[in-house]
């Protein structure tokens, strides 16, 4: 029933899920968890969920990464104030 | 970790599916209501009434959002407002390469157009409202990316989005008393079907679709802007910058 490409996915899906965890600089992270985010995408449609996929490319490829840079750009701007610089 | 290995031993096979919904659904939704995409035909009409709720659980996630930052920025934003003007877009936009700005700009249309493709043709293939939304939302932030803040600012007012989503999730709601006052059961599929793969089949799912569609789109954006104002115009209480 499975198929290369649905094995394929799989395991890129793994493999850069763990490269997020693996990653520790939050500013790294948003990009890895960008690119994990498209690849899940490519996961979903290999899985026969087109829709799915559809809403997971503009979420977890923009949506999620953007906010996260937003937090860390607000974070920083805040400490850069406090402390002199960083 | 035992618990977690028996419950395994329990699942169906891979590509076994134990489910009689899915499978009727499956069989019964493309005649019945004459829409090829029959996710969408499931979320929007057997399934409208739990849809309706995740649109308020959004629709009350951005509205949260948005009440709370505006109380952070109240407090600030008064102190910079006088220079504000000064400063004008000049001052707050970012300097971007030229390629960049092009690349960007000529990318606004295509993905308007993407998105709304996807939101009306949401009953004959893969996407819908909520998908065709994402889109249209992500086209405000190329904006913003091709270094055009002030733009985004004007191409969408706040009150405009608000008012969008608003209207989306009301229009939705609408929809469902639509098919009370008509057929007697609330989100029931009152307009006739049509015919089978043509654009405005499925009854009254297109119509649902677009009005998902406002709603997201706005909720998204909005949220997005929010989070944009917050790091761009607001500078740190006694910040150096």
């Amino acid at each position: 029933m499975i198929e290369a490409f649905q094995i394929v996915a799989l395991v890129l899906v793994a493999a850069s899920g763990t490269a997020v965890v693996l990653v520790r600089d939050p500013l790294r992270q948003a990009v890895v968890v960008s690119f994990y985010g498209s690849l899940l995408a490519g996961l979903f449609f290999a899985f026969q969920a087109p829709d799915v996929a559809l809403s997971q490319i503009v979420i977890g490829s923009v949506g999620v990464p953007l906010m996260l840079l937003m937090t860390i750009a607000k974070i920083r701007k805040r400490e850069g104030g406090r402390e002199g610089d960083e | 970790m035992a618990l977690v290995v028996w419950g395994f031993t329990g699942l169906p096979d891979f590509g076994h599916y134990k489910g009689d919904y899915g499978r009727l659904l499956a069989k019964v939704a493309v005649p019945e209501r004459k829409a090829t995409d029959v996710v969408v035909s499931t979320t929007f009409d057997y399934r409208g009434f739990d849809t309706l709720g995740e649109e308020m659980i959004l629709f009350t996630a951005v509205l949260g959002l948005v009440v709370l930052l505006r109380e952070l920025r109240g407090e600030q934003e008064e102190e910079e407002e006088a220079d504000d003007n000064k400063e004008g877009e000049a001052g707050r936009e970012h300097r971007t390469s030229d390629a960049l700005r092009i690349f960007g700009l000529g990318l606004v249309g295509p993905t308007v157009l993407l998105g709304v493709y996807i939101v009306t043709h949401g009953t004959l293939t893969p996407g819908g409202g909520f998908q065709g939304g994402v889109i249209l939302a992500t086209a405000l932030l190329i904006v913003y990316l091709a270094g055009r803040y002030a733009a985004m600012r004007k191409v969408s007012p706040i009150p405009l989005l608000e008012a969008g989503e608003a209207s989306g999730a009301t229009a939705f709601a609408l929809f469902g008393l639509g098919g009370l006052i008509i057929a007697g059961v609330y989100m029931k599929n009152f307009i006739d079907p049509g015919t089978k793969g043509s654009l405005l089949s499925g009854g009254f799912i297109p119509l649902l679709n677009i009005a998902v569609g406002l709603e997201v789109a706005g909720a998204f954006s909005l949220a997005f802007q929010e989070f944009l104002d917050q790091t761009i115009l607001l500078r740190s209480p006694g910040g150096g910058e």
